[in-house]
């Protein structure tokens, strides 16, 4: 039996999460839960994230999840989705800047032009982010973009090259020199849609909501052990 | 290689079951959402909304069911719309496998709704649903005001501040309707979904009034949707979402083939 934590910390939907593993594993038992000993026991743990990541990270700290995925990532394959990505991070831009986990060397920036939408720049109509023929785009970044796999690693076998993967997200990873990004999308700039680190493999998108390209990255990530 | 424009096929569903009709000639249940999704999925469906119009609150237990056998099936973004009044309607529907939720009257009545569930929920999935309603005279510059009950009643609500308002207590997508268009098949008010998605920076899906496939490039390319939501032309098969993708795409609009 494949023992799968998907890691609860009160921040939003996680059943997608969990429907989405036991639909592509064989012999999988999928727990959703902030209990530190079923996250230590398990198999493959998944570290989620929707929403502010003031309030995530708050969360992850009172819980202690902050050490336990510290040492998850020690010993065994850890999937980051989404928030649960950027808060592997050094620090987010989010709510006027907030520490995170650490655990790759990297900050988290908006999308827009911060100084016109300083605070919650969803307000601002014109979000100062444009592609290369100039027209302004959208923010959030929701929808289905292309991930260009900048290397081969376990997580991407079975899925072509620049596949499209669903995202929802208003800040992107920007990486230090000398950590590894596992996929590159483009919204106005190019930022990390995927990374990798040791045990830890980490995406931007959502792979329970990508259709096939996502439920391969599970069913990857399921037979994957890590380094 | 750029973000892809959406098709999002709608499900109208009373007391779990699709009504208006779906007609695929293979479907065993015309009726069952289940099935219906995951056959619009499998078509290529970019996302897939849900709306309840079950008329009473007791009868909403199927609708959980419903979206969680769904959600059980079918691996690309749902919306559930119709009936959303509470922080606790949300949480049931985002439990039960929903991804977004769509708020429309209970927005008008209560605007701080909006703002408390996105602040609890996050913007990611709070949809503001917005039926307007032209009411400038021709030759006026375009005005359109928000209704409720169905088209039925004025709220004097100019739609594009409404729509601002939205964004700024922290919807994440508005899902505009044009009351004049729905059920039409004329094409969408592109004037009208152009003001609001040039007004604001988050996505915008139209709604209301497709026909066939160059009403939605048209809501692309003129009226500026970031999304196309569509029903009858898709249940009654008049056009399958491969062929509208690839309409669209050889139209020039990044669609995800």
């Amino acid at each position: 039996m494949n023992k799968v934590a998907v890691i609860d910390y009160g921040m939003g939907n996680l059943h997608s999460v969990a429907k989405a593993l036991e639909y592509v594993g064989r012999n999988v038992s999928v727990n959703v839960t902030s209990d530190a000993a079923t996250i230590l026991q398990a198999d493959h743990v998944i570290f989620p994230g929707v929403g502010a990541i003031r309030d995530c990270m708050a969360e992850i700290r009172r819980l202690g999840i902050d050490e336990i995925v510290a040492e998850v990532a020690c010993r065994k394959p850890l999937l980051a989705i989404c928030v649960g990505m950027q808060a592997l991070m050094e620090s987010s831009e989010e709510n006027g800047g907030v520490e995170c986990l650490g655990l790759v060397k990297g900050q988290v920036r908006f999308f827009g032009n911060v100084d016109a939408g300083a605070g919650s720049p969803v307000n601002a109509s014109n979000s100062g982010l444009s592609d290369e023929q100039g027209n302004s785009l959208k923010v959030p970044h929701m929808g289905w973009n292309c991930v260009k796999q900048t290397d081969q690693h376990p997580l991407w076998q079975g899925i072509e090259d620049n596949t499209r993967f669903y995202f929802v997200h208003s800040y992107y990873v920007a990486l230090c020199a000398g950590e590894s990004a596992s996929g590159l999308t483009r919204y106005g700039v190019e930022f990390t849609a995927a990374l990798n680190k040791g045990n830890i493999f980490a995406v931007q998108f959502h792979p329970e909501k990508s259709q096939h390209g996502g439920l391969q990255l599970l069913r990857n990530f399921l037979a994957w052990d890590g380094v | 290689m750029a973000l892809a424009k959406r098709i999002i096929p709608c499900l109208d569903c009373d007391k779990g079951r699709v009504v208006k009709g779906v007609k695929f000639l293979d479907i065993r249940d015309a009726g069952d959402p289940v099935e219906i999704s995951k056959r619009y999925s499998d078509a290529g469906a970019d996302e897939i909304t849900f709306l309840d119009i079950t008329a009473s609150h007791e009868e909403r237990e199927t609708t959980v069911h419903t979206v969680e056998a769904i959600a059980g099936q079918v691996f690309i973004p749902l919306t559930v719309g119709g009936g959303i009044r509470t922080l606790d309607d949300i949480r049931t529907m985002l439990n039960a496998g929903a991804d977004k939720v769509s708020i429309n009257t209970a927005a008008v009545f209560n605007p701080d709704f909006v703002r408390d569930a996105a602040e609890r929920f996050g913007s990611q999935c709070i949809v503001v649903a917005m039926d307007a309603k032209k009411v400038s005279l021709p030759g006026e510059a375009g005005r359109w005001e928000i209704f409720t009950h169905g088209g039925r009643k004025a709220t004097g609500i100019d739609a594009v501040e409404w729509a601002r308002r939205m964004v700024s207590y922290g919807a994440g997508e508005i899902l505009l309707t044009s009351m004049d268009r729905d059920g039409t098949k004329s094409g969408f008010d592109l004037a009208l979904n152009r003001a609001v998605s040039d007004s604001v920076s988050v996505p915008i899906i139209a709604s209301g009034g497709v026909g066939n496939l160059q009403d939605l490039v048209d809501g692309v390319l003129t009226g500026h949707a970031d999304a196309v939501l569509a029903a009858s032309i898709f249940h009654f098969g008049e056009y399958s979402i491969p062929e509208a993708k690839r309409f669209m795409a050889d139209k020039g609009i990044t669609m995800r083939l």
